[in-house]
């Protein structure tokens, strides 16, 4: 770790001006991230800037029946949050099949959108690595890539992004609201992060000096038909192999809506409509679910060691829709799935 | 007797809890420096040019040590030969330009404080001319240096056994034969407790050394070694241990370093490896493990083959006997063993809990289930029919062996008859269930041992020995077995270990410091009862003045006549009477050899998997370890060791592998984020049973040991409950998803 200096942002547009001022600055939530990696000297900031006691810690119902929850609610919080349980209890179940309870105590919002890959060799500074250093190589296409991509992936980087509430966020189309020099912009979650493409350094559409203040929830939150699926290498405390939400609505035996999300297969949540348009209006059986996740693998590539994921993806997928439908949603506590 | 056998709760429980007892990294020393360390990134070669100018220019460093400026070191292999190496060139720290691993310590940087030594460490810049490397097994398997078997048994304890009878022929002529290869990646202990030495140098020059170790005086005459100095020099102290499970056997490089820049700046220095730097420390060997089993009909061994490929440093060569334990264990006339070892340019491996049983019996045992699939037998049949009372090997009988009552203890607890033979045959919804078995098996050793106990007047004893706890609760059964043979309570003796300047002990390792540790202070309390008896033949009109010396015993303060429990007299009258406040004696305890028979300790482990049928997810739902290991000292303790030990074999069955990227030469994992163990949600019922199994001749106490018997056999269960849930038999640890669903 190198020396660094240490600031606290007053407010918002103190933050704002300490990081437009500082192109060296890094913001810090609640540090379970930005810390590590300093601690591996991946990151070297020449200033953190505390944003942790800025007051966007509330959840708040929106006028149009949605959520908009601060950028600083701890991911403990957000979980168990009553609103969050009833409504969305697909977020909730997300956020608990992530990290320990310590590091959801600390973990924020914010900064849980904003973690960067677990990529092995993005780690360690030794190996080369395009996203850490671009140019570099990526050690990880020939190397070890257990836990890497098979979707979206590129020549340059094969990174995932490694959070399981983000896959939940962009099942339930929710919209991350940013501050900037220039003002306040509403980004899509599905445009928030970005595939690795030619730039695998850059993770999301986040200017460097525009700060998330809020997620907003639309109203709709699928709590009757939803489950958050996560595969591991063990039972908890390890990122997803492949992990997947899924959503739907059902009307008389037939799927009037359906969104599935996977986790850990991808530089993104990864989401495509093609594969929900074809649950539409059917019945929600394998066959329906099958057709759905080879649309979402469609084009899936493995790289040696993540080649199983392909198949396990599948499965998982079609387990998960089936979760969904039946109502019987993965339970994070227990271990047994469903 | 009163405390031995109970499950007394830890001495020191109170200690480490409250933070009183203090680790290596702890000791409040005045004016201390910090080291942080260097290390290389190349897996081979030499460092070309170490650039410490920037590091030096930061505040607050005082030194960077580096092989061109550190203080005069051995330069002879016997100078870095610590009690437990293996042949070979030892590693010397610091000590040249040459590389022989990734991790290998280059600089070290001392400051004021161990941040601004961590920040100038990454400001310290080397050059290296690499050379090609090798780290990967599979590319060398061919050019592995055969292992000789040993002339007569003993002779070498680590090389593979004797064959015996014609194994090749028995095998062709077999019913039934089964063969397998087996492998187990590179392992990392992973105690929670960093490497770490302290090391105060002290007013005249000497050293005084916090470290952490599991055994203080190999630290100590190691370093007097490195660093050519009189013994009298330094002084190591290791009084708790963070857990080291086999990795503090030997000294680690930190000690070197740390003493070296003591005697560099004449300044106290502590350093503190970080969890990375403890990936380029020894490990479990990877290894293949080849085994072919023939059998008739009925289900008897007819011939045993087993091979084994071990890694090891480019400049040690580490090994243990996994083979022998196939040779060992069941009745079988024709055994074969190979053994061949792989070096490669990474750290020498080193023991780990079991070392050679974890991995031998994990290869063994899942062969002897598959070969019980094979015969069509129940496992535990199997097992029942080849049962030998008898060493396979030494061709002797045991001191003591009740596998059968494991046997018989663990499948009934566990419900084991209720077992549907058919793999895939028994479900719990959208599981398949699986229920495995193996058998452990470890060896029941002893070391001499040197014990001295004092005593005082008022009833109050000073147990000491130079032995460590390693967590194993070594000061909790010397307090018990010093209360029990000097008849005093349990708060009426303190124990003292874990200081090079106490009686000799050998180091904390191969389950054999309870069982000599406990027999030293058998030794040494009767020295003790002896001198007491003849002071207390000093008092006027002694009860006790025709009494023989072996007539008495102590029980609560007083000497009592065996035969007349009327005729005592106290301690405090003795003494008083002989002029003396406290009596000393130090007795060192050798266990007569015992030719005549083999000593081990024995488990039977039952396993219960449920496997997500179509997504292939483990749960290890269930364990019984059921285990014979004579007289148990402290059931608490004793059933926290095989908890312990369960919990690590279902890492090793499930989870636990060292990535290693072969291009970089590097541990791509080195941390316990990403180097998996079982967390919680991986551990469910586990049921620990002591079966009794006297035992008269192995010692006084009939102790056998248990550190390492509660990890053996486990992982083997649950790969086969793994086959008998899924039909999938899975041969390469770890066992995860990918390979079930295969
Ligand atoms: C051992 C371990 C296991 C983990 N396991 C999981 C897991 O299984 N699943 C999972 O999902 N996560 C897991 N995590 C990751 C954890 O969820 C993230 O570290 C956490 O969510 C980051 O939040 P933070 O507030 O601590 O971020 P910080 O570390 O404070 O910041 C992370 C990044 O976000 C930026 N940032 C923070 N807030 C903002 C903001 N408001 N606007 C713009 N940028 C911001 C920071 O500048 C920094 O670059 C694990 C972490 C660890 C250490
Ligand atoms: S996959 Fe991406 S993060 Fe990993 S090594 Fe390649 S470039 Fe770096």
């Amino acid at each position: 770790m190198i020396n660094f200096q240490f600031t606290q942002a007053t407010d918002v547009s103190d933050a704002l001006r300490q990081i437009a001022a500082d192109p060296d600055a890094r913001l810090i939530a609640g540090g379970t991230n930005i810390l590590d990696l300093m601690k591996y000297d991946v990151e070297r900031p020449g200033r953190l800037i505390d944003i942790s006691h800025l007051p966007l810690r509330t959840v708040e119902e929106t006028p149009s029946g949605g959520l908009r929850i601060g950028a600083l609610v701890p991911n403990s919080d957000l979980a168990y949050h009553p609103l969050v349980e009833e409504r969305y209890p697909l977020l909730s179940s997300a956020i608990l099949a992530g990290a320990s309870q310590q590091l959801r105590n600390m973990a924020s919002t914010g900064g849980n959108l904003m973690q960067r890959t677990r990529c092995l060799y993005f780690y360690d500074t030794v190996t080369p690595c395009n996203k850490r250093v671009p140019g570099s190589g990526c050690s990880a296409i020939s190397g070890i890539n257990r836990t890497n991509a098979i979707l979206g992936t590129s020549e340059a980087c094969i990174a995932t992004h490694p959070s399981d509430m983000c896959v939940a966020l962009a099942a339930l189309e929710a919209t991350v609201h940013v501050v900037g020099p220039s003002g306040d912009r509403a980004i899509p979650f599905a445009d928030f992060h970005r595939l690795p493409g030619d730039t695998p350094e850059i993770d999301t559409n986040l200017a460097p000096d525009e700060i998330i203040v809020a997620i907003e929830l639309p109203p709709k939150g699928f709590a009757a038909n939803y489950s958050y699926l996560k595969i591991r290498d063990r039972l908890s405390y390890a990122f997803a192999l492949v992990s997947v939400a899924a959503v739907m609505e059902l009307e008389g035996g037939r799927i009037t809506e359906a969104r599935v999300a996977l986790g850990g297969v991808a530089h993104k949540p990864w989401r495509r409509m093609e594969a929900e348009a074809a649950l539409r209006g059917g019945a929600p059986d394998r066959a329906a679910f099958a057709k759905a996740a080879a649309i979402l693998l469609h084009d899936s590539r493995g790289f040696g060691h993540n080649n199983f994921k392909i198949d396990l993806a599948r499965r998982a997928i079609e387990r998960t829709l089936t979760q969904a439908a039946r109502g019987t949603p993965q339970i994070q506590a227990v271990k047994k799935i469903r | 007797m009163t405390y031995i056998g109970t499950a007394t709760s830890r001495v020191d429980g109170h200690a480490k809890v409250t933070g009183a007892a203090k680790y290596a990294a702890e000791p409040k020393v005045a004016d201390l420096t910090h080291g942080s360390v260097v290390t290389s990134t190349i897996a081979k070669g030499r460092i070309a040019r170490i650039d410490v100018s920037d590091a030096l220019q930061v505040d607050g460093v005082i030194d960077v040590l580096t092989h061109t400026n550190r203080p005069r070191m051995a330069d002879t292999d016997s100078g870095y030969k610590d009690d437990v190496a293996p042949d070979g060139t030892p590693f010397r720290p610091l000590y040249d330009d040459r590389i022989l691993f990734d991790g290998q310590p280059v600089a070290l940087v001392v400051a004021n404080d161990l941040e601004t030594a961590q920040f100038a460490a990454s400001l310290v810049q080397v050059d290296y001319d690499e050379e090609p490397h090798i780290t990967d097994m599979q590319r060398q398997r061919d050019v592995a240096s055969v292992l000789k078997a040993a002339a007569e048994p003993g002779a070498n304890p680590f090389a593979p056994p004797k064959p015996r009878g014609n194994a090749k022929a028995a095998l062709a002529a077999a019913a039934v034969r089964h063969q397998g290869e087996y492998s187990v990646p590179i392992e990392h202990h992973n105690p929670i407790e960093l490497y770490a030495s302290t090391v105060m140098y002290e007013p005249d020059g000497t050293l005084t050394v916090y470290d952490k170790t599991q055994g203080v005086q190999n630290v100590q005459r190691y370093l007097c070694g490195v660093l050519e100095l009189a013994p009298d020099h330094v002084r190591v102290l290791s009084p708790f241990t963070g857990g080291a499970f086999g990795s503090g056997l030997r000294p680690q490089y930190q000690v070197v370093l740390a003493a070296l820049a003591a005697l560099a700046l004449k300044r106290s220095v502590r350093v503190v490896l970080t969890r990375q730097q403890m990936y380029g420390l020894g490990y479990r060997p990877a290894m293949v493990q080849r085994i072919e089993l023939g059998a008739k009909a009925d289900g008897t061994l007819e011939a045993i083959t087993h091979d084994a490929i071990t890694i090891t440093s480019q400049y040690e060569h580490f090994y243990r006997q996994e083979t022998g334990w196939s040779g060992l264990l069941y009745q079988c006339p024709n055994a074969t063993y190979a053994h061949r070892l792989v070096p490669l340019d990474l750290p020498t491996s080193c023991d780990m809990r079991a070392p050679s049983a974890a991995t031998g019996v994990y290869a063994l045992e899942c062969a002897m289930d598959e070969l019980a699939f094979a015969l069509g037998l129940d496992p535990l049949d199997l097992r029942l029919r080849c049962y030998s009372d008898r060493d396979q090997i030494a061709n002797l009988p045991y001191s003591s062996k009740n596998l059968r009552e494991c046997y018989r203890r663990g499948a009934e607890a566990f419900g084991w008859d209720k077992r549907n033979p058919e793999p895939r045959s028994m479900r719990g919804g959208s599981e398949l269930v699986g229920w495995g078995m193996a058998t452990g098996v470890w060896e029941a050793l002893q070391m001499p041992i040197a014990v001295r106990i004092a005593l005082t007047a008022n009833g109050h004893a000073e147990v000491s020995c130079a032995t460590s706890d390693i967590g194993t609760g070594t000061y909790t059964i010397m307090a018990q077995v010093a209360a029990d043979m000097l008849g005093l309570p349990l708060d009426n003796v303190t124990v003292k270990l874990g200081d090079s300047t106490l009686p000799q002990s050998p180091v904390e390792g191969g389950s054999w410091i309870a069982a000599s540790v406990a027999n030293g202070i058998v030794t040494t309390s009767e020295s003790i009862r002896r001198e007491l008896l003849d002071l207390a033949k000093q008092v006027p009109n002694s009860p006790l003045a025709d009494v023989a010396p072996d007539g008495v015993r102590i029980t609560d303060g007083k000497l009592v006549s065996n035969n007349d429990p009327a005729r005592m007299v106290s301690i405090a009258d003795a003494m008083r009477h002989g002029g003396v406040d406290r009596i000393e004696q130090e007795q060192t305890t050798r266990v007569p050899e015992d030719k005549a028979h083999s000593h081990n300790t024995h488990s039977a482990v039952f396993a219960e998997v449920r496997v997500d049928e179509e997504l292939g997810v483990v749960r290890v739902t269930r364990v019984v370890n059921a285990v014979a290991a004579g007289r148990i000292l402290n059931t608490k303790t004793a059933s926290s060791q095989i908890l312990g030990g369960v919990v690590w074999g279902i890492g090793m069955a499930l989870h636990e592998e060292a990535l290693l990227d072969h291009t970089f030469g590097r541990v791509m994992n080195a941390n316990i984020a990403e180097y998996h163990v079982p967390v919680n949600a991986d551990i469910h019922d586990i049921e620990v049973i002591f079966v009794d199994e006297p035992d008269e001749s192995i010692n006084r106490l009939g102790i056998k040991g248990l550190g390492e018997i509660g990890i053996v056999g486990v992982a083997a269960a649950i790969a086969n409950a793994v086959y008998h849930a899924t039909g999938k038999r899975v041969r390469d640890l770890p066992i995860t998803l990918d390979k079930i669903l295969q």
